[in-house]
């Protein structure tokens, strides 16, 4: 367990410098992501928002090591990445427990992975299943298991290995909101004890103020970085401070660099007109005798 | 206690296999009519469009059953098509789950045998049968022989669309726990392709039992098939009804041994 509970961060470093990704079309290459510069220092819990389709679960991909950046350099701890590996744990929106294997088997793949024997796998699946609350589901199949208990094993499995950064795309986003408050303060508190690097990746701007020590603000397509903002919220975090008045000031200034880029991503369909609909002259009819 | 314990228990037993218990009721009255009319058929020897002039009845296909229950020739013949189909069914999921898996996970050796077993695939197995006299030394290893191409595709078809089906986001989460070729193969594909293959497994089943009997009919000595056939030949029209049921139970058989080992693979699977 030394290697998954460490002291002082020191491990763990991402540097994405000058990102770009492009994929060829018929009509040319069609940039989703163009020179995009993020890092997380050791121990740091960093995010990314921005409207869908932004790229923002590209550049986590990139990190993970599931696609390779057209421009520019990946790397975590001063090494480029070279495809997926196990310092990397990454947990999907999607439950991507495997449902043929138990709560404990999922636990332990990765430590299968390492080639560990069977009792210290035994020991190091059931330690981080006692951390997150799950010793009683050991043994039940995934398909039992609610969506916010599927996710917590998600996330213990993907400590399980001893990651030196953890990725999160949009792990909440299929939960419902009560669960998804719960989940946060899980992770927060997992994190907090593990001091490891976090990169998470949502569109829920209380969520990332919330989880985060600092939160990356991505432009419509072509993903660019548009803003870096600092969470000075001190730890650890309470719900109660998501009414506070540094909370919401940050949530304000968020909402409005998200707001013009999700504006601007549906395609600028919508105007002023759409948006407040305060204009709109009924001559004194209600709306269903004019359509 | 345990005397209070019983009847609640039995109870909530109840309540909980009354569907269960439902479907058993159903099946067993359904069997009896089925019987029953066949036996009111058979005895009144009914002609309406179809004649059951010559059909036996249900009692003359018991007494065919009671002496053939003394008659260690009819159990050869049963010993000899399961036999076949032991034999032929194990080599085509010997065969066939592998390379469905291969094919499924590497594009190269798809591409290339693809083309091939489509076109062999829609020909039905008995279709085999002079190519097979023609291919195999003895008429034993034919019969295997078209068993065998009976329950080969439709393992393979299934085993390939498992594999078309593995969830990328399991073998992306795989690899992020350091999981290589190999593993991911072992840990992920096969397993995620079990129940497509199981399901292949039991239509591969079902398919070898018929090309096994058509040609058994065709070119066999021995065999619950060749039993059939000869009966009819041989006027004694019980003991195709006999051949006929025998088959029956020997595929329903067959198909639940395949279900019950699914059950036990796949514990987690609960469809």
């Amino acid at each position: 367990m030394s290697e998954t509970i460490a002291s002082q961060p020191t491990k763990g470093f991402v540097d994405v410098r000058n990102f770009g990704l492009s994929y060829p079309t018929l009509e040319g290459p069609v940039e989703a992501v163009c020179n995009a510069s993020i890092h997380v220092n050791p121990g740091e819990f960093v995010s990314i928002v921005g409207p869908s389709g932004c790229g923002k679960s590209t550049l986590l991909n990139a990190v993970a090591g599931f696609l390779k950046p057209s421009e520019g350099d990946v790397t975590l701890d001063g090494e480029a990445i070279d495809g997926p590996s196990a310092d990397r744990g990454i947990v999907f929106q999607q439950y991507s427990l495997f449902p043929w294997k138990t709560v404990k088997g999922n636990v332990e793949f990765g430590l299968k992975m390492k080639h560990l024997d069977k009792s210290s796998r035994d020991r190091a699946a059931r330690t981080l299943l006692g951390l997150a609350g799950l010793t009683a589901f050991e043994n039940k199949y995934p398909d039992s298991l609610s969506g916010g208990m599927k996710q917590r094993v998600g996330i213990v499995r993907a400590l399980a290995t001893g990651p030196k950064v953890l990725l999160l795309d949009e792990p909440f986003g299929a939960l419902d909101a009560q669960t998804r408050v719960i989940m946060q303060q899980i992770l927060t508190n997992m994190w907090q004890r593990l001091k490891i690097s976090v990169l998470f990746v949502t569109h829920d701007i209380d969520e990332a103020i919330f989880l985060s020590d600092r939160v990356y603000c991505m432009t419509a397509r072509p993903g660019t970085i548009k803003a870096e903002i600092k969470i000075p919220l001190e730890r650890p975090r309470q719900q109660s401070m998501m009414m506070s008045s540094e909370f919401l000031g940050l949530r304000r200034g968020l909402m409005s660099l998200i707001r013009e880029e999700s504006i601007k991503a549906m395609g600028g369909e919508l105007n002023d007109l759409a948006l407040d609909g305060l204009s709109i002259d009924l001559n004194g009819q209600s709306l269903a005798d004019v359509v | 206690m345990a005397q209070v314990g019983v009847w609640p228990y039995l109870t909530r037993w109840y309540l909980v296999n009354r569907g269960g218990l439902r479907a058993v009721l159903i099946g067993a009255i359904s069997l009896v009519l089925f019987l029953l009319a066949w036996h009111l058929l058979t005895i009144y020897r009914v002609v309406f469009f179809v004649r059951f002039t010559n059909v036996p009845s249900p009692a003359a296909v018991y007494e065919s059953l009671t002496r053939a229950m003394h008659d260690t020739k009819f159990f050869m013949h049963v010993m000899l098509s399961c036999r076949r189909i032991l034999f032929g069914f194990a080599l085509a999921a010997i065969i066939a789950v592998p390379l469905g898996l291969v094919m499924g996970r590497f594009k190269l050796v798809h591409e290339i045998l693809f083309p091939v077993t489509e076109i062999l695939r829609p020909i039905p197995a008995i279709a085999w049968v002079p190519i097979a006299i023609m291919l195999w030394p003895t008429n034993e290893q034919s019969i295997v022989f078209i068993t065998f191409l009976g329950a080969f595709f439709p393992v393979l078809v299934n085993t390939l669309h498992g594999m078309s089906l593995v969830d990328p986001v399991l073998v992306r989460a795989s690899q992020c726990l350091g999981a290589r070729e190999v593993s991911i193969f072992r840990e992920v594909y096969f397993p995620a392709s079990l129940p497509h293959i199981f399901t292949g497994l039991t239509v591969g089943m079902g398919v070898a039992w018929v090309s096994l009997i058509a040609a058994e009919m065709i070119s066999g000595q021995f065999g619950i098939g060749y039993f059939t056939w000869e009966a009819y030949s041989l006027v004694q029209y019980a003991d195709i009804a006999l051949g006929m049921i025998c088959i029956g139970i020997l595929g329903l058989g067959s198909s639940a041994l395949i279900r019950g080992l699914g059950r036990l693979v796949m514990p987690w699977n609960r469809t």
